[in-house]
Formats: structure tokens, C-alpha cells, sequence
């Protein structure tokens, strides 16, 4: 047993007073100290916390960021999305390989640096980008990338690298020079300048809950997070449920690729969120609140825990919020690698130091939620908006967007467009407005809400508006011109399902890998008509069975696309006559048999 | 309190607060599933029980029955998904039926009979999956695990109560494993226990190989079917 | 010269019985459904599996006709025939003309017993890879003389080993599968005699074995 190891994990235990269910943060404490969590660290958790060794790993492996081997000073993450992959990923990958010497998943040999793969880090309007220790890198070139490389070589950190003035990392200035939010259109509702937040604070916690749910019932507010759910219903069923404790947990897991405005409202509008989440613990009667934050946006952690200290320092969060009588509290909860932890009850596990699996339902979290309490999970901008709405009005919010859909919501834009960046939009908005708005004279394709929403085919869906009964945008838009390759992009979204499938559901974990061979088979010419149908049939059988939101999800890259754009699948049948499946790959076969005996016949002579 | 539901058409007559899988086996309708025991918390891992409630499919396991629920079990469409459930389970792992101890007394493979598979429509994956005989008196056949979970929830050391199997890893990399030290204090019995409540044949009682004759086995004897339908915990 | 360059119309010495059959005979078996059968890479056991159903194989016999199969040692199918019977996996390269032949011939093609249905016993070397397999059969055997140079088989005459086992139904459209290792001669009868009779496929519970 390495001593230090045990002297580490004892302070740690120490710290979080050997509660299992801050795992998570013990985890993390491991990890940074040490740069994995060896097979030793674990053993002396398991025995701190009264687990077993399988049951701390069953953690410790399910997160990507964890590792429980050494690999590098410098592990270098660069995000493979289908946006870097259409602005120079395959030249800054191989920069990056040429510059460290190392390679994806294997060090440079003498540990200095190491490669690895990530899916989207939240910075699809300025990819390709890559997560270097705590901080990022974005409109990567290659050049840029040998002269990053070369100044961690020359002993800088890559936070002085992205950070040249220095600024302090509870500043905004930091969080800003780090990853920049491009917000281009803001307005009415989100990053208004120069709130009153005591005065915001005193006139939620001098309202009485029921006030407070009315005004957000008067909106007509719907989660943002991409299910939709009423703001005003969720709160009003957590402060009706019964518990000797409730919580208030914020969604900052933003893992949908293409999806990056949560990170602009954490930089911009920070207090909004925690005003909203104020209100919302008012209104449910808890004393606790977390953020969820995801790994990817570490730098934002000091600037964040900041922003919760002013207002503590204000007394606005604590004991006895202005005199109120109300005490709330927030901590951070980060999270280590898993889009799957963006499903309330995944992230509600993880929060309680487990594996981001989700739950059955029922029971829903706002009965049996965080430590089995009622618990109010919402996304960054639902709380965001919550604190505007509840200063200005449900009818004042009731007043923007579609009778259906009320108010406004942030659109995240991406790929071929003249100005990617952050817009808020009120709902109502067409397609063909965004486009334009936007600068996508050429786009031909919009996958809108992340792989997990759909592909729209701009000539057919052109003035179908965004609004909960007709587009019901999570706000992410990819766009794509005439010369991407469809296919080749609804793979990439079937392998990253894949990838972050928790696997405990048998239609999630099987079927993805099912649609991900099949579309290989497309792509390489060799499907006929009946593997369209097995894509709708498959597809089906995981829409429908599939524990979680991920999984019935899944099936959508492939599924949208042949429904808008079927002439690319049927360009690829294969419609040779043989008694041989188009599938049998003949070549393939009789690949290995020759090899093998000269690989065996030589290597005796 | 009792209240009625109707099960494929038919009204049938269920208690409050019982499981729908519990409530249609009482009522002589067989739900086909792997992860679920009777009288255990529900897992809703395997999805095999997926049925149509009011009109939405549904993991049987885990909904609780209300009053004037509208349930279809042997309606076709659902009925064809339970079979791909399971035909994707027998190509995802290595389910080698003629050469597995637990033949004739596996739930995987009544369960598959039960929906009347023959071949897999999903590629055979043939993965590659590292056995595990570290324990005294258990072999882990990782080929042949399934992902249910029962184990990792229901099998505990008495003394700490802490978990002696768990599943590493997430997706298509997740593989089951054991505590050594753990599995090493379970009595005979409880090992016995461990490897019946293991529906297919991964965890093994070490020094146990064929022991019942075909024709005799578990299943031999009376189905899966009939054992579900009068109650049996597995 | 490979058997590949052969055209297909050639009858070798050993392909048709080498005297005519009596016309009147000839007519009767025209008359009756033709039955192709063969064993791929398996063990010939779901073969005799079919012979395992005893006296009910005699009236099978007055209603098909078994052209191609290892009781009568003819080796290629006669013309089109109603339904073929595969035992094995696909495990060489013989295997996929045969195969081939088999799908080429036959109006439905039944895919018998495990090895048929998903790879079976020989599929194990598929968790292995090729080259381990051959490796540790000719070259690190235990078995293997002592001193003398490791011999791999190879050989234009004989078949290529594929990559790995194939399920039957990965290489040709195969209609209906009958599992079991070998499948029951009852179960086996039951396909045969619901097909004849009309009834089409089923596999009930009760006729079903994997094993």
C-alpha cells in the first residue's frame, strides 16, 4: 500500500466525513491529487466507507474522466464531434499526434502527455477544441496546436496558456478568456445588466410559496432541459410530496452535442440560475441545493463558487436568508464524463456517489428524488428564466413567443453557418427565419435538439416553427450544407449513443451496436431494402423499450434521416443478384487464412 | 382493496399496490422476464416483460397497478418485441446452450422458448469475454451474463452488507465482477442460492456440472411458464 | 485447374447414380417432394438426427424424395428442388459454395441445429481469431512430434478456413431455423410435416431445444 495514497484517501474521507454518497467529490480529490485513482486508492475508500472494492470501481469505471491507471501530466481530450469533423478535426488530431508523440489512448512515452478522445465539450460554434487539465482550447489549427503543445513543453500550464492576463479564476474575465461565450442575440429575457439580486431575493422570500408557483403557473413555463415538463406542476407536486427533506438540483450536465448555451447562462448569468433556484427552494421548502456541473466545464467551477459566495456574503443563501427564516444552501456536484447523467435520475445517482444509471420510474423524483426526498431537478435556463418570471410576471412572459409555447428560449447554433453563437429567440420562430438570422443561406440539413432530436431537411420543414407543438427544440441547431455527407454524420450520432449508453437496459445497450453495424453496412454498400426495414423495426423496439431517455432516443439520427432524406439510403442499396447476402463480406472472409499460415509457416523457418 | 383491469381483453380482479407482472401471473397470464423476482424490489434492467399499457409499452415490472388499467400482453407487436429482447440478448453475449451447465435450468433459454426464438435476426458478436475463477466456490462465465443485476442488488454479505458482485465499466465495456474475499465467506448454501437466482449460466457453483439427466432438468420438469404462473420466486 | 473454373453443368463420375433409373421409378419420386440435405462445418448429427425419427421416416418416405444428401451420396442438387436442410456453420470456403449451391437450388432453405443456426461448437475459435487457433492445433500442440517442423495444412485442394464461423443465415437468406444440437427427430419431423401439410412453420415451447 503506497503510504501516501493512504494518507491522501484518510483526508479525504475526513473531509466529506465518510459519506459514500460523496463519492463523486472523494473521487475527484483522488484523481487530481494523483492523476488516476489506483487499485490501492479504491481498496482504502472501500474500507473508509464500509463498501466493498467491486462496489467503489463500479463508480470509479463508469465515468470517462476517471482513470485507475497512471497515463499522463497532460491528458489532452479532443472533442470528436461531426461539427470538428467538418472544420479540420482528421489535421488537428494528427498535429496533436505529431506534436506530443503520443497517440489516443497511448502517452508520449515519457508521460509528459497523453491522448484522448471526448464527445462534445460544450464549444460546437468554435471547434475543433480540445480539453487540456482544466482548461480548453477552441478553433484549434494545426499550428495552433503545435505552439500549445510546445509551450506546455517549455514547462507553461495551459492555464497560464489560456489565460495570459491572469485573471483571477473567480472572475468572469477568466471563465471569458477560457471559452468564450458568443452570445449574439440577447433579449428580453436573458443577461439582463444590472439586476438587484438582494431586492430580487427579498421579494421571492416575502412572497409565500403559493405565490410563487402561481406566477410560474401564469407563465406557462416549460422545462428547457428538452422534455417539456411544466416548471410550475413540478414544483407544486414537490412541495405537495411528502420528506423530511427536499432538494433542489440544477441540471448543468449540458452533454447534448451541439448544445452549449447552459455554459453561456453559468458565465453570464450565473445569479439568475441561483436566483431561480432560490425561488425554487422557497417554493418546495428545501434547504439544499446542487449543481450539477459537467467535468468539461471545470473552469467555470471557481467562477461559480464565487458567485454563490457573494451571495452568501450578501445573505442571500445561508441561514435565515434576510431574515426570512428560510436556509438554503448550494454546493457544486461535478460530474466525470457521462451524457447519460443529463437524465434527472441518472444525474440524481451520481449525485449520490453512484453510477450515473437511471432509475425506474415510477417513482419520480419530485417524490423519491436526491437520498429518497423530493427533489425539483431543472435545467440551467428553466431557473434562469424562473428568475425573471417571477420578477416580472407570469402574463409579462405569457406575452412573448406562441400561445403554446411561452416566452423565449436560447438557440445554440453550430456548423455551416456565417455567425455560430448563442441567440435568444422567442418561440414561433421559423426555421427559415433562424437560417437567415444566422447567415445559413446554404443549409440544406438542420439536426435540431443534439443526436438525440431530429434531422430536418431545410426545402421540406423551411416555415415549420419552433414551439412545443411543432419543432420542440432543446435549442441545439447543427447545420449542414449540400456537401456534408448525411450518413456519415448519422453514424457519427449512432456511435456516440453507443458510447454513452449506461448500459443497463437490454434495447439501449444491444440495439445501439445493432443500428451501428447496420449502418455500416449501408455506407459501405453492402444493405438491401430489408435492413431499411430492420433500421424501423430496431428502431422501434428501442423508441419504445428502452429504460431511459437515451436509449428511446437513439434510434433518431438514423431514423430522421431516412425518413427526410431516404434517397441517400436507397443511392446505397446494393442490388446485385446472388444467392451470397449482399451483407457476406467474401473479401473479408478468406481475409485471415493465407496470413495466418505465413505468419505461422515463417515464423518457424 | 381490490379493483379491476383488464388484461388482453379480459376483466380480471387485482390487489392495490401489486406489481402488473405479479397481478397477470395471478391471473394466469404469463409475462416472459429475466430480471424480476417476485418479491424483490423491481430492477427494470432486461425489459423482456415489455407490455402495452393503455396504449404505451411498458416494462411490466415496474408499473404498479391502477384501476381501469388497459393491459395487452399477447397482442402481436408486443409480443414480437419480448422476442427481439431476447434474440438481441442471445447474439450480444456468447450463449453456447449445448455446452452450458445451466441448460435445461437456464431462464434465458426458457424464456427464449417461451417466445418461440430459433434464430437471432441481430450478427452474432462472438465477444470476447475473460472468464473469472478467482473465488473458492464460484465461477463467473462473463459469456454468458446478461446485465440483469440481480445479483449486484440482491446478493449481500450478511455481516456488512456490502455488495459482493457489481457491474465495471459502462455499455458494450461493462462486465460483471466479484469480491473475492466477500464470495470466500458465502456458506455453501448461499452460493447455491447465488448461482440459482443467476438466470442464465454465469455464476457457477464450482464442483457442480451436469447434475440432473435431459428430461430432468429444472425446466424439464415443469416450464418456466407454469412455475411463474403458481408463484414460484425463481 | 481449381474446382472454381468448372462450370456448373459438368457431372462428375460421382455426382449421379452411373445407371438410369427405371422410368417408372423415376416418375414416382418426380412426383414426390425433393429433399436436399448437408452437413457444412457440423458434425453430421442433425443428419442422423433425421434418422432418429424411426418409423415415421418410412412415411415421410412415401411423401419426399431425398435427392442430395449423405445417405445417398450424390453431391450436387439435381435441378430445383422444394427444401433444403443445413447442418453447420459456414467455416470455409467449400462451405460457402455449397451453401451457395443449396440457396441456388432449393425454394426453402432450413437452417438445422445450433452449429447452422449461430456458429455452434467450431464457433468458439471465433472468440479466439483464425491464426491462434491454427497456432495452437499445428504449431505450439502438445501433441505435435517432437522435433520435427510444424506443419499448418495448406494446400490448393484443400478448403480455406474463413475468418471465423458464420451462422448460416449471415451468408445466404435462410426461410425458417430448427434449433437443438442435434434438434429432436420429432421436432425435425413436425417442420417437415407441417411444410408438406400446409401448415406452415411454427416451434412451439414444447418442440423447442437448444441444446
Amino acid at each position: 500500500m503506497d503510504r501516501f495514497v493512504e494518507r491522501l484517501v484518510a483526508e479525504v474521507l475526513d473531509r466529506f466525513g465518510s459519506d459514500r454518497t460523496r463519492l463523486m467529490d472523494m473521487l475527484w480529490e483522488v484523481q487530481r491529487a494523483r492523476g488516476h485513482i489506483s487499485e490501492d486508492a479504491i481498496a482504502a475508500l472501500a474500507r473508509g466507507l464500509d463498501m466493498s472494492v467491486p462496489d467503489v470501481a463500479e463508480t470509479v469505471t463508469f465515468y470517462h474522466f476517471f482513470r485507475t491507471a497512471p497515463f499522463a501530466q497532460h491528458v489532452i481530450y479532443l472533442a470528436d464531434t461531426v461539427i470538428a469533423r467538418m472544420n479540420g478535426y482528421d489535421e488537428v488530431r494528427a498535429a496533436l499526434i505529431a506534436a506530443t508523440g503520443a497517440d489516443f489512448g497511448v502517452h508520449d512515452g515519457t508521460g509528459q502527455f497523453g491522448l484522448d478522445n471526448a464527445p462534445c465539450i460544450g464549444l460546437s460554434d468554435q471547434e475543433p477544441a480540445m480539453l487540456v487539465d482544466d482548461v480548453v482550447f477552441s478553433g484549434l489549427t494545426p499550428e495552433k496546436v503545435h505552439e500549445i503543445v510546445a509551450q506546455l513543453r517549455s514547462g507553461k500550464s495551459a492555464e497560464e496558456l489560456a489565460n495570459p492576463n491572469a485573471y483571477e479564476k473567480t472572475s468572469v474575465h477568466y471563465v471569458d478568456a477560457v471559452a468564450e461565450a458568443k452570445i449574439l442575440k440577447s433579449g428580453p429575457v436573458m443577461f439582463q445588466e444590472g439586476r438587484d439580486y438582494p431586492a430580487l431575493v427579498r421579494s421571492i422570500v416575502e412572497r409565500t410559496p403559493e405565490e410563487i408557483i402561481r406566477e410560474v403557473d401564469a407563465s406557462d413555463i416549460r422545462g428547457r432541459g428538452g422534455a417539456g415538463f411544466p416548471a410550475g406542476l413540478k414544483w407544486r407536486l414537490a412541495r405537495e410530496a411528502e420528506g423530511a427533506e427536499k432538494y433542489v438540483i440544477c441540471n448543468a450536465d449540458e452533454g447534448e452535442p451541439g448544445t452549449f448555451k447552459d455554459r453561456a447562462l453559468l458565465t453570464h448569468a450565473a445569479k439568475d440560475v441561483l436566483l431561480g433556484m432560490i425561488a425554487a427552494a422557497h417554493t418546495v421548502g428545501s434547504r439544499t441545493g446542487i449543481i450539477y456541473l459537467r467535468a468539461e466545464y471545470w473552469y467555470l467551477k471557481a467562477f461559480l463558487e464565487g458567485q454563490i459566495e457573494a451571495f452568501r456574503a450578501e445573505g442571500l443563501l445561508g441561514s435565515d436568508i434576510l431574515g426570512s427564516g428560510l436556509d438554503f444552501e448550494i454546493r457544486i456536484q461535478m460530474g466525470a464524463g457521462a451524457y447519460v447523467c443529463g437524465d434527472e435520475t441518472a444525474l440524481i445517482e451520481s449525485c449520490e456517489g453512484k453510477r450515473g444509471t437511471p432509475r425506474v420510474k415510477p417513482p419520480f423524483p419530485i417524490q423519491h428524488g436526491y437520498l429518497g426526498m423530493p427533489t425539483v431537478v431543472n435545467n440551467v435556463e428553466t431557473f434562469a428564466l424562473c428568475s425573471q418570471i417571477i420578477d416580472k410576471g407570469g402574463a409579462w412572459f405569457t406575452a412573448m413567443g406562441t400561445e403554446q409555447s411561452s416566452g423565449t428560449r436560447l438557440l445554440s447554433i453550430s456548423g455551416d453557418c456565417e455567425r455560430p453563437g448563442i441567440y435568444e429567440i422567442e418561440w414561433g420562430i421559423t426555421l427559415d427565419e433562424v437560417l437567415k438570422m444566422v447567415g445559413a443561406e446554404t443549409a440544406v440539413a438542420v439536426q435540431i435538439s443534439g443526436p438525440s432530436g431530429e434531422m430536418l431537411r431545410v426545402d421540406q420543414d423551411r416555415f415549420r416553427k419552433f414551439c412545443y407543438s411543432d419543432l420542440s427544440c432543446n435549442g441545439s441547431l447543427m447545420v449542414f450544407n449540400g456537401s456534408r455527407d448525411l450518413l456519415d454524420i448519422a453514424r457519427h450520432f449512432t456511435e456516440f449513443f453507443v458510447n454513452e449508453s449506461c448500459g443497463i437496459c437490454t434495447p439501449c445497450r444491444s440495439g445501439g451496436v445493432d443500428l451501428l453495424t447496420k449502418i455500416d453496412r449501408v455506407i459501405a454498400g453492402r444493405a438491401v431494402q430489408q435492413d431499411l426495414d430492420d433500421f424501423r423495426l430496431w428502431g422501434k423496439l428501442m423508441m419504445r423499450t428502452s429504460r431511459c431517455g437515451l436509449g428511446t432516443t437513439a434510434p433518431n439520427p438514423i431514423l430522421t434521416t431516412l425518413d427526410k432524406f431516404p434517397e441517400l439510403y436507397e443511392a446505397k442499396l446494393n442490388d446485385a443478384k446472388s444467392a451470397l447476402l449482399a451483407s457476406f463480406d467474401m473479401e473479408d472472409a478468406m481475409s485471415a487464412f493465407d496470413s495466418a499460415v505465413d505468419n505461422l509457416v515463417r515464423e518457424d523457418v | 382493496m381490490s379493483f379491476t383491469i383488464t388484461i388482453d381483453k379480459r376483466k380480471v380482479l387485482v390487489d392495490e399496490g401489486c406489481t402488473l407482472i405479479d397481478a397477470a401471473a395471478d391471473n394466469g397470464v404469463f409475462i416472459p422476464n429475466l430480471c424480476y423476482t417476485r418479491g424483490k424490489p423491481c430492477l427494470g434492467t432486461c425489459r423482456v416483460c415489455s407490455v402495452r399499457v393503455n396504449g404505451k409499452v411498458t416494462a411490466a415490472c415496474t408499473v404498479p397497478v391502477q384501476p381501469g388499467m388497459v393491459v395487452d400482453v399477447n397482442e402481436p407487436e408486443v409480443a414480437e418485441m419480448r422476442k427481439l429482447l431476447v434474440e438481441a440478448l442471445f447474439s450480444e453475449g456468447n450463449h453456447n446452450c449445448p455446452s452450458c451447465e445451466k441448460s435445461g435450468r437456464c431462464e434465458l433459454q426458457a424464456v427464449a422458448y417461451e417466445v418461440e426464438m430459433t434464430a437471432s435476426p441481430f450478427p452474432y458478436r462472438f465477444p470476447k469475454r475473460e472468464r473469472e475463477d478467482a473465488a473458492d466456490h464460484i465461477f463467473l462465465e462473463r459469456d454468458r451474463c446478461i446485465f440483469c443485476q440481480r445479483c449486484v442488488e440482491h446478493v449481500r454479505d450478511e455481516e456488512t452488507g456490502q455488495a459482493i458482485f457489481a457491474i465495471h465499466g459502462r455499455g458494450t465495456k461493462a462486465r460483471i465482477e466479484i469480491d473475492v474475499g466477500l464470495a470466500n465467506k458465502l456458506t455453501p448454501e448461499q452460493v447455491h442460492a447465488a448461482a440459482e437466482l443467476c438466470p442464465v449460466g454465469c455464476i457457477l457453483e464450482k464442483g457442480v456440472g451436469f447434475e440432473d439427466p435431459m428430461g430432468s432438468r429444472k425446466f424439464d420438469v415443469k416450464s418456466l411458464r407454469r412455475r411463474m404462473l403458481e408463484g414460484e420466486t425463481s | 485447374m481449381t474446382l472454381d473454373s468448372v462450370p456448373k453443368e459438368v457431372i462428375f463420375s460421382h455426382d449421379m447414380p452411373a445407371k438410369a433409373l427405371d422410368p417408372e421409378l423415376r416418375k414416382a419420386r418426380e412426383a414426390k417432394v425433393q429433399i436436399a440435405t448437408i452437413s457444412l462445418c457440423g458434425c453430421w448429427g442433425c443428419n442422423l438426427s433425421l434418422l432418429d425419427t424411426d418409423e415415421a421416416l418410412v412415411d415421410l418416405l412415401d411423401k419426399v424424395h431425398i435427392t442430395r444428401s449423405s445417405f445417398t451420396d450424390i453431391k450436387r442438387i439435381p435441378g430445383q428442388i422444394a427444401v433444403g436442410l443445413i447442418e453447420g456453420g459456414v467455416a470455409n470456403d467449400e462451405n460457402i459454395e455449397t451453401l451457395e449451391h443449396f440457396r441456388e437450388h432449393c425454394d426453402i432453405l432450413i437452417a438445422t441445429g445450433a452449429c447452422a443456426i449461430w456458429g455452434g461448437v467450431p464457433s468458439m475459435r471465433n472468440m479466439h481469431g483464425l491464426e491462434a487457433c491454427l497456432r495452437e492445433a499445428y504449431v505450439d500442440s502438445p501433441t505435435r512430434p517432437v522435433q520435427s517442423a510444424p506443419v499448418v495444412p495448406h494446400h490448393p485442394d484443400i478448403p480455406k478456413l474463413t475468418k471465423k464461423v458464420y451462422p448460416v443465415h449471415e451468408v445466404v437468406q435462410i426461410d425458417y431455423s430448427i434449433p437443438g444440437c442435434p434438434p429432436d427427430g420429432r421436432t425435425m419431423f413436425k417442420v417437415i410435416d407441417d411444410l408438406l401439410s400446409g401448415r406452415g412453420f411454427s416451434m412451439p415451447p414444447d418442440f423447442n431445444r437448444f441444446d
